[in-house]
Order: C-alpha cells, then structure tokens, then sequence
C-alpha cells in the first residue's frame, strides 16, 4: 500500500514467534552502537590479539618451513595448551570490560530517563525478555571478541596438528568458552544494574571501574586488617582468573579463596545484580508513602 | 460480544495506599471516557488494567480478559499510549514506530511499513525521519499515539492524550481520535481530567473520585433524553396549559422563574407543544432544550458523592 494513503487498516498478517521478539532488542542496539565511530574503531582494534594470535599459531606450526630459509635451529615458539588459552582469555577479557564499560551504561538508563519502559511492557513483552534482550546486546558484542575468535584459534590449531591434538584438547575449547560465558554474563549483568541505577553513562562506566579495582583494594585492605581471607569475596576479577585458572589446568596459587569459594562469589555478584535490575526495570516505579 | 471494561470489585494498594477502592461497573461504548479530578485514580486504573500493578482485591477484564489471568492476550490486542513523555532516545520516528512494532510480534517489513503508514495517518509524514528528541511537545503525543496504533490493537488506551497541547494541536489530537473512533476498527478508552476532551469523544463517561467509581453514563443516551426536557416560560393563563400537556402524557413542574419544565411524552415532539400554546392563545417567551452538558453531569456526580450517593 502507498504510504502516502492516510488512511487507517489494522493489521492482519502474521505475526512473529514470541520467543523471537526479543531480538529486535540487540538488532536496534547494534545498529546505533556501530554509528559511533569510536566504538566502531575500538571493537576493530579488539580483533588485532586474536588475530595475532592466529599468525602466531600458524607461524609457529610452519616453523620449519621458515628455517629453510633462515639456518638457525629453531624448536617450537610456544606451545598452544591451556596457558596459551587463559593468556587469551585474559587479554581479551580486559578489553570486553572496557567494551562494556563503554557500552553497558547506555542500554539501560535512557529507557528509564525517557519513560521508554510502559511502551515495552504495554506490549506482550515481559520485564525477563526485556532484561535477556539487552543482556543479548553485551553477550552478542563480547562473544565476537572473546569465545568466538578463541574457538576460532582452537580450530586452526587443530587443523595444523591434526585430529588427535583437536579430540584430545577439546576440553581448551570448553574451557575458553565456559570462561568467557561467565566473564560476560558477570561483565554484562553488572553493567546493566547500573545502568538501571546510575542515569549518567559516564558515571555507570566509572562505576563498574569503581566496582572492579575499588573491590579489590578493599578486599585486600580487609585481608591485611583482619588477617583473614574473606576479603577476596569483594574481589570479583580475582575470583574470575581464579576460576579460569582452574577451568585451564593451571595450579591454584595456595593463598586466598578456594575454587568453590570463589565461584559462590561471583555468583552471588550476579545475583544481586539481577535483583538490583529487577527491581528498577518495572514499567512505573511505586513510590512508597 | 464482551464488554470492553468489566470492573468486579476492584480494589488496587500501592505504597501502602488505597488507592483504588472496590470499582465496580460494566462498560460497552466504542470510546469510553475515565474522567475525575487529579488524584481520582484514573491513571491507576489504566496501568492496573495494562497489568503493571497487581489488583489489591476483585478483579477486572478487558474485552472479555482476565486481567491477571491472560495479560500477555490483553497486551496482544491493546495499544496504550502513556500520560509522560515516553520515547527511546536516539531514534528518529519511523525507527522508533519499526521498532515498537516488532516488539508487538510484526515481521520487520511489515512493521517498516506500517510505522510509515501510522506515522502518515497521524500526520507526522513529513517529519518521520527526523530525531524524537528534536520534536516538540505536540508531535510528541502523535508519535506516541502513532506507536499504540501502529500494530492495529482491538483497543487504544489513550491516557491524558492532550496533556500541554496548545489548541491547534489539541484540536488535531482530537480529531484524530474522532477518526479512530467513526473508522469503527478500534475501541478507545480515554482518560483525562479535561471534561471537552471526553465530551468530544467519549460516548460512555466513568467518572472516578477518590479511589471509586461515582458515575457511570452513557453520554449518548443522556443527550437523547436530553432533547426531551424542554424549559418553557409564557405570558397568560398556565394552569390549563399544564393539564392540556399532561393529558398528553408530558411531565409539567412550575419552575422557579414562574415558567416551567416539561419533560415531552413518547410521541409528542416541540411543535406539538407550540400548536398547544396557540390553540389557546398563549406567548411563548422562551423555549429551550435542556443541555445537560458533562460538566452537570460531572459536578453533579461529585456533589452526589459528596452528599453520600453512588
């Protein structure tokens, strides 16, 4: 029909599944994020590591084809194991934070600025799909610098060595994506609480700073003071690499938090995010007499 | 056909506060009005039939759904569009319609096309790729009115729709509901504090006071009944005039300007009552239709409540 006709007809096609409709969230997010030129520029500049990464590990398979040419022996450069992974896991990791540091904060609290709330649960749209849908926004940006290239690496890696090394390693992809699924879920949930609860973006990406590097230097205040250990509960990038270290293979350094203990944190941290975002993300808020 | 609005003892608490107390009524108008003053609880009525706040006690259905029971059905076939300003920043218009509509269930080229078609019919064409926050206050209420209409709802809940509109504009918003209206594919529901919005619009009027329901009418049928009392005011001899009429069925009552009402019989229509006056040589100094405008019936319903009626 021509649009210029101003006339009014309900609508009568199909209509999409309900569980689909949450991804016009991310799908509207990404277009306006990559407006943004400095965004755009900085998510490029996230690909150099794992790309780097990639040279590395073909140059270093093919290393003998090199020393044709160059007459110094030379063994393998480095060996793509479970150190190699958490080192790209944590590379990247830094760079998903500064990521969501960047993005995080601008998902949220405009809605809540702008009243934007009552137009989403007027709908058949619920506060959970609303929260998964903006949840979609980070975990789809991070998930392109993070796991996806680190299986990518794992999957050249094997097509170089062979499918004894790729069956016998497999558990290095499961790891790099278990890592990067929690560090994501842990960056994004944090973000998006306090975007809900912080107005200003600039202040909610300080903030998740604050929450980072401020939760250390008090866990570690507390640890100091009161001899104890319980202060890396506060600590929650430290309970992350402990948590990747683990999932690595990679001993457990003896001091601090257990594995378990660590892992109750972070998932405490999550938790209270999600009641943090809960309960601003209502349509209207009751204001209490 | 189900009623549109069912209210069954519908009590609503917030904060600790009563503030919808046992409504109760059945309304059937292709546009029903929710008027009262400030505070009345019109606003509170709408979100807890959208299902944003929980029913304290009782219950209510819209078109035949349970509000508690089947909102995801409710907010299938609703539009609403909200009182404050209610926008996503960053967007211009057609990408804000799109974006609402796909959030309603249309596929994303359906709703490219209908966010164009709405925006068109609510007269934003012109300025549909311009940014919403660059738009003022009146094109603010017909986007917001565009994205409630955009999905084609079975009923558009239009709270406070003319809020801070300048008279031109508010004449195009009404209008544009008038149309809705006559168009006969919508029901509306229109809540506002402003008696003209609803008179122009509404054809069933529920008015709120204090948390309650004090009047439920149908605007429609007032003013039918309306064209039927006749204030009447003569030079001669009234007495025979009276008994001639009543005779005829009509209802005389001497008012207290030495006239009188008359409320016309079945039948009897305004040229009946002016033969009778010449037939027996009297002059008709005044003849008026009673109009009971909706502010009477307004002031009239708060006075009622306040003397302890409804």
């Amino acid at each position: 029909m021509a649009v210029y006709k101003r006339n009014y007809k309900p609508y009568a096609g199909p209509l999409t599944p309900e569980w689909s409709r949450l991804f016009a969230i991310p799908r509207q997010a990404w277009s306006g994020l990559f407006k943004q030129r400095f965004l755009t520029i900085f998510y490029v500049i996230c690909f150099f590591y794992p790309l780097g990464c990639a040279v590395a590990i073909y140059l270093n398979h093919n290393l003998s084809s090199f020393t044709q040419f160059i007459p110094i022996p030379m063994k393998n450069l480095f060996s793509v194991d479970g150190s190699f992974f958490l080192k790209y896991t944590n590379f990247q990791g830094v760079l998903a934070f500064i990521l969501t540091a960047l993005v995080g904060p601008g998902l949220v609290s405009p809605d809540l600025t702008n009243g934007a709330l009552p137009l989403y649960f007027c709908r058949p749209f619920s506060r959970t799909e609303y929260v998964v849908g903006k949840l979609l926004v980070l975990a789809g940006l991070l998930s392109y610098i993070t796991w996806i290239p680190g299986l990518f690496l794992y999957g050249l890696q094997g097509s170089l060595e062979g499918w004894d090394w790729f069956v016998q390693n497999a558990w290095l992809a499961w790891s790099t994506f278990v890592v990067s699924i929690v560090w994501i879920l842990l960056l994004s949930m944090l973000a998006l609480a306090l975007s809900a609860w912080v107005r200003w973006k600039v202040v909610a990406g300080a903030l998740m700073m604050v929450v980072f590097f401020m939760g250390a230097g008090i866990g570690a205040t507390i640890n100091n003071v009161m001899h104890t250990e319980n202060g890396g509960y506060l600590d929650l990038g430290s309970n992350l690499e402990r948590f990747a270290t683990a999932m690595f293979a990679i001993d457990l350094p003896a001091e601090g938090l257990t594995l378990g203990d660590s892992l109750a944190a972070l998932c405490v941290a999550v938790a209270i995010c999600i009641f943090l975002l809960m309960s601003k993300v209502r349509a209207y808020e009751v204001v209490r007499s | 056909m189900h009623p549109v609005i069912q209210l069954e003892n519908l009590s609503v608490r917030l904060g600790g506060r009563q503030i919808l107390n046992g409504l109760q009524g059945t309304m059937s108008g292709r546009t029903i009005g929710l008027l009262g003053p400030n505070g009345a609880g019109k606003s509170t009525l709408i979100n807890t039939l959208l299902g944003f706040y929980p029913p304290w006690q009782g219950n209510a259905r819209l078109l035949g759904c349970d509000i508690q029971r089947e909102k995801k059905k409710i907010r299938g076939f609703v539009g609403y569009m909200p009182e404050n300003d209610s926008f996503i920043a960053n967007m211009n218009a057609v990408s804000f319609i799109r974006y609402m509509a796909e959030l309603s269930g249309l596929p994303r080229e359906a709703a490219l096309e209908r966010a164009h078609e709405a925006l068109f019919y609510v007269g934003l064409g012109e300025a549909r790729y311009r940014l919403l926050g660059t738009y003022s206050l009146g094109m603010k209420q017909l986007a917001k009115l565009a994205q409630a209409i955009v999905h084609g709802p079975k009923l558009v809940i239009l709270d406070e729709p003319t809020n801070g509109l300048d008279p031109p504009a508010r004449q195009r918003m009404i209008r544009l509901i008038q149309e809705i209206r006559e168009g006969g594919q919508m029901n509306i529901v229109l809540c506002s504090h402003l008696l003209r919005d609803v008179e122009e619009t509404c054809e069933e009027v529920v008015i709120l006071k204090q948390g309650r329901v004090v009047h439920i009418s149908n605007l429609a049928h007032e003013r039918s009944l309306n064209l039927r009392f006749l204030e009447v005011e003569m030079v001669g001899e009234q007495d025979g005039f009276a008994g001639a009429l009543t005779a005829m069925g009509c209802e005389c009552t001497p008012n207290a300007r030495g006239g009188m009402r008359l409320l016309l019989a079945e039948g009897v229509e305004v040229r009946d009552v002016y033969k009778l006056a010449s037939d027996r040589n009297l002059q008709l100094r005044r003849l008026s239709q009673r109009r009971d405008t909706l502010e009477d019936i307004f002031l009239k319903a708060m006075e009622a409540n306040t003397n302890g009626g409804v």
